[in-house]
């Protein structure tokens, strides 16, 4: 794995892959040896589409020289114990995402769930997670007009992710369905359902 | 004899333009897309906690421009810090900077700041609002923690450290001779230091000459979020987007207008604006101290 380390202000350093596959294998791979107790002092390791950002380093032209010799394995997906989340296939946009994959919108249902999801990062607003596992051919791009508002539980997907709304908020997803899981409860411990490197699994419950 | 958890509150009489709760931020958490929020000027917040006796941690009140008035509901100490402002407890001047008694049902006052924007109000055991992810800040990117004060919010007000009393007579005196206040307000310019990355590729060189080059004043835009700039736009060496990427506190962030915008403590955790330098964390209360139209100056400093 190829990684390129770049200087984020005093403490920190964004180190980038040349895949969203390589970025969770690294994210992993950080949690790993911060379990280890590596990690000493690193306060925040963030990853997100192509990077982690990793904050809290006393020397991070030091960690930037040894983090480009480590050997990172590859994560495999739909190994680990997998939150799951009961999706009802009711969305607005299910006829359009059913077009673009070329099934039949009962189709989206099934291929769904049969996909083993991965949180690969987190952000927009808390608890909302960039959900990979979907097939380069099963991509789809955004609604062309965004939406004003996306009502909270809205599972949708844009380009590479799947993602489920926390809250009502804008949007210019394609929304195939609706969840009643809460992703976000600040009274919850964790008040996160999802966090980087969980594994996502979504069910169909009836209309 | 002891009053009751809900016997000690304030009483937002006038809640000024922004005032929010704060404490020192949550961070730890930027994974989950939740900012770190958190006083805006730090120091400040530390400084008006020591001054009242309590942990530096504590929440307290950040006010913007015009101050608040609160009216507490039993005898409290108090501690007004950051930017300069009149200090009133039933209309007669207090202290601005130190501990300060008010009687229970008294008015107290904090009055226009000047100069700088962001007042610090700390009372002894602090502002007991209910915490989300171990921090009472409120983040307005986001919207966790108490929403900014209304006129007639009641807050709650914690026990008073070291005492297990609530009587407010506790060991905030003897934290009066705390006299080690962060110098006040912001000067007639504000300069920011600007360690290069991680994109500093995407500029031009002739970006950095502008960058450095002056010409830019503090935008009325500017919020909890970022302090926003007016000025020369940075030309970028190359197009297309940047796939979102983590922001550290302190990112300049250039978005497509190319006026940078400085990131403070609500900031997004991740965004796909190139980031071409970082100020250094130390130099962020200033820049929160800093009105519109005050002039700005980057200047480059390298890192180790």
């Amino acid at each position: 794995m190829r990684l390129r380390v770049l200087r984020a202000g005093a403490d920190a350093v964004l180190v980038e892959t040349a895949t969203g596959e390589e970025t969770e294998s690294l994210h992993a791979e950080l949690l790993r040896r911060r379990a280890a107790g590596e990690l000493a002092g690193v306060t925040e390791i963030v990853p997100a589409a192509r990077t982690v950002l990793v904050c809290g380093l006393a020397d991070p032209r030091a960690f930037g020289a040894e983090v480009a010799g480590w050997d990172v394995p590859p994560v495999p997906r739909g190994r680990g114990a997998a939150v799951e989340i009961a999706v009802r296939f009711d969305g607005p946009d299910l006829a359009e995402v059913a077009g673009l994959w070329g099934v039949p919108p009962r189709e989206v249902a099934a291929i769904v769930t049969a996909t083993p999801f991965r949180v690969a990062f987190c952000g927009f607003a808390p608890g909302f997670g960039y959900l990979t596992g979907l097939p380069d051919r099963l991509h789809v791009p955004r609604r062309a007009e965004p939406r004003t508002a996306v009502p909270a539980g809205s599972v949708a997907l844009a380009g590479p992710y799947a993602g489920v709304y926390p809250r009502s908020s804008p949007g210019g997803w394609q929304v195939i369905g609706t969840t009643g899981a809460a992703l976000w409860d600040a009274a919850r411990e964790p008040a996160a359902l999802l966090s980087p490197g969980t594994e996502v699994r979504f069910t169909e419950v009836a209309r | 004899m002891s009053a009751g958890p809900t016997d000690r509150t304030l009483l937002v009489v006038r809640a000024g333009a922004l005032t929010t709760v704060q404490d020192l931020g949550r961070p730890g958490h930027a994974h989950l897309g939740v900012p770190r929020s958190g006083a805006l000027d730090g120091p400040a917040l530390r400084a008006a906690n020591r001054l009242v006796g309590n942990p530096a941690g504590a929440a307290g009140l950040e006010t913007t421009v015009n101050g608040c008035a609160l009216r507490p509901s039993y005898a409290v100490t108090v501690a007004v810090t950051g930017a300069p402002s009149p200090v009133r407890i039933d209309g007669r001047p207090a202290a601005w900077g130190a501990s300060v008694r008010v009687p229970g049902g008294a008015l107290l006052e904090v009055g226009t700041a000047a100069p700088g924007l962001r007042c610090y109000l700390a009372v002894a055991g602090g502002v007991a609002v209910p915490p989300v992810l171990g921090s009472r800040s409120t983040d307005l990117l986001s919207g966790l923690g108490p929403a900014p004060l209304a006129d007639g919010d009641v807050l709650p007000v914690g026990p008073v450290p070291g005492t297990g009393a609530d009587t407010g007579t506790g060991t905030a005196a003897g934290a009066r001779g705390a006299d080690v206040l962060p110098l006040p307000g912001p000067g007639p310019e504000l300069v920011l230091p600007v360690a290069r990355g991680p994109r500093d590729d995407w500029f031009t060189a002739d970006a950095f000459r502008t960058l450095f080059g002056g010409g830019y004043i503090v935008s009325p835009a500017s919020n909890r979020i970022g302090l926003r700039t007016r000025g020369p736009a940075l030309r970028r060496a190359r197009g297309g987007e940047l796939p979102s990427e983590g922001m550290v506190l302190g990112a300049v962030q250039v978005p497509p207008d190319g006026r940078p915008v400085v990131f403070l403590a609500d900031h997004p955790t991740t965004g796909g604006y190139p980031v071409i330098g970082v100020v250094p964390e130390g130099s962020l209360p200033a820049a929160a101290q800093s009105p519109p139209g005050t002039p700005v100056r980057f200047v480059p400093v390298s890192t180790r």
